[in-house]
């Protein structure tokens, strides 16, 4: 009986929540779109919390969101380190080393016709395999620290970053680069004045696809093998605890690191490619 | 031919790369042994010292293709060691985490283009979805669904779905929304429902977006499972493979799974070009 109440409750609690985003969406306006989502989000916890708490789901399985909230705050300092340790020094090396590289690669690439007709169908299938599975070897060339995973990360976000930079950089139509010609540009004048601008949108397209694959490089890594703190490490060792309101305080972080990762490139995005009509909206 | 002569240039390049790669990596622990045996090695003997290793720190490419062979055609059918066992293993769950996960996703794409509650609140979401490093927790996911006697396939299957849903969704979204305004006003004069409007317009109008996200979604849906077979509890798969490899440093192993990886997402995703070109053909398309 008691169970049927508190599933009346759930039920009633998300068509109630569903209404209030119906009207809010309806409003229009800023409310429009700032509440509904955030809104969706804060309904979902709360279901979530209600349901923990009503069915006394063991917290083994599942810890209510009031429960890992609660060690967020205490295990910040640990947290803090993890995060410092698996995004700053193994993901974002990796990912500026990576994709600084396949932006270089492009532009050489793109100077040689050859090559470039070679290494897109390459680079497309590579970027389409597992390449995550060579983690395991990163691991073994470079030691547990974190230059194994941000070797593993440079090798998932090249091949994507250069397919970006060579399909951005053929992106101006033969007008643009007439253009240039009648203005006797050189080659380095056109290539910053001309196609790197043109190609930005696919330059950030690439940039936010590395975004979530930095991170995920960085993470799985550090299962093969990593020091004693790390977001890979810490998520395993809890598991293996049952710690799970420590594991899922650590996929907060991560979640929160990646969303604020993608944030910053989307904004950097919006300052440099403000003229794309995707942009302007 | 114009096409192919450049690619082969560059896989040929890659392979020569890799070979290099070899002797460069292993030749100090071949000039080690050669130290301690009191031997000098010439440079012939040191390239094929280091081509030959058993636990090479990169194996060439000759050595893991003889792996590859060994544990393919080698050995039998239906034993554990055989890796188009493992592959398997991992391709059933790739394949049902896709099928969910496709499926998933075009549902969500449906609502979100016909509901604009759903469109404001969801998207956002499906999007943040993707923020999560979800390969990151894919082994408690494993260990959780486990202990509630959720076990075998399913789980793997549920970390691809996850993975495949999101690019099944945002190309999905687009595509049901690609008709343009013309059209849309085309089938309301004609008093179409909106069914008949989604049967007839959108859902063949979103054809030419759905098979580039299956692409990413199949690929993504592999690695999924892939992950999903590192904890512990899995002893079957290609990521059960590369795990014990790397336990027991058979890098040569690690590697043939790699390669067998490598040719079921090649697979996989030429089976989707295949359906693309047929679906095109059967629209009256000419591709």
């Amino acid at each position: 009986m008691s169970t049927g109440v508190a599933l009346l409750v759930l039920l009633l609690a998300w068509v109630g929540a569903w209404w209030l985003n119906i009207r809010a969406v309806r409003a229009g306006g800023w409310l429009g779109r700032i509440f509904p989502p955030v809104f969706f989000g804060a309904t979902l916890l709360l279901l979530w919390e209600l349901a923990v708490r009503v069915f006394h789901v063991s917290p083994v399985l599942l810890p209510a969101p009031s429960a890992i909230a609660v060690r967020l705050v205490a295990s910040g300092a640990v947290l803090w380190g993890d995060v410092v340790q698996t995004f700053f020094k193994g993901a974002l090396s990796g990912y500026v080393i990576g994709c600084g590289a396949a932006i270089v690669a492009g532009i050489l690439v793109d100077r040689m016709p050859f090559l470039r007709r070679g290494l897109l169908p390459v680079g497309n299938f590579v970027s389409a395999l597992p390449i995550i599975g060579m983690a395991p070897i990163m691991v073994m060339w470079f030691g547990f620290d974190w230059e194994s995973k941000a070797a593993i990360v440079v090798l998932m976000v090249f091949f994507p970053m250069l397919v970006n930079t060579v399909q951005g950089l053929a992106a101006t139509d033969a007008m643009q680069r007439d253009l240039m010609d009648t203005y006797a540009a050189s080659y380095r004048q056109s290539l910053f004045k001309l196609r790197l601008p043109a190609a930005a949108p696919f330059l950030f397209n690439g940039l936010k696809i590395c975004t979530t694959l930095a991170l995920i490089g960085a993470i799985v890594a550090e299962f093969f093998g990593s020091p004693t703190r790390g977001m890979g490490f810490r998520i395993s060792t809890e598991v293996g605890r049952l710690a799970l309101d420590m594991v899922w305080a650590e996929i907060a972080v991560a979640a929160l690191v990646g969303s604020a990762f993608y944030g910053i490139v989307a904004l950097a995005e919006r300052a440099v490619t403000f003229w794309h009509p995707a942009q302007r909206g | 031919m114009r096409a192919v002569l450049p690619v082969v240039t560059v896989v040929a390049a890659i392979f020569a790369l890799w070979y290099a790669g070899a002797v460069w990596l292993n030749a100090p622990w071949a000039r080690d042994q050669a130290a301690r045996a009191g031997v000098e090695l010439t440079l012939p003997e040191l390239v094929s010292a280091t081509w030959s290793q058993e636990r090479p720190r990169l194996p060439a490419p000759h050595q893991v293709a003889e792996e590859f062979w060994k544990s393919t055609a080698g050995t039998r059918l239906s034993s554990k060691r055989n890796l188009l066992y493992h592959a398997w293993v991992t391709l059933a769950a790739t394949l049902t985490g896709f099928a969910l996960g496709t499926g998933l996703g075009i549902l969500l794409a449906v609502g979100i283009v016909h509901d604009r509650t759903m469109n404001a609140s969801v998207m956002p979401w499906v999007i943040a979805s993707q923020t999560i490093p979800i390969l990151a927790i894919a082994p408690m996911i494993i260990v959780v669904l486990n202990s509630v006697g959720v076990t075998g396939l399913l789980p793997k299957a549920i970390i691809s779905m996850y993975l495949s849903f999101f690019p099944v969704v945002v190309g999905m979204v687009k595509g049901f929304r690609s008709p343009d305004a013309m059209l849309l006003d085309q089938m309301r004069t004609w008093s179409a429902s909106r069914s008949q409007t989604f049967r007839k317009l959108r859902w063949p109008a979103s054809l030419p977006y759905l098979f580039p996200s299956l692409k990413v979604a199949v690929a993504a849906s592999l690695v999924g499972a892939i992950i999903g077979e590192l904890p512990t509890g899995a002893v079957a798969g290609l990521g059960a493979r590369m795990l014990s490899g790397s336990y027991y440093g058979q890098t040569v192993q690690i590697w043939s799974a790699l390669v067998m990886a490598a040719i079921l997402a090649a697979a996989l995703v030429a089976v989707i070009g295949l359906a693309e070109r047929a679906a095109g053909r059967a629209m009256g398309g000419r591709a």
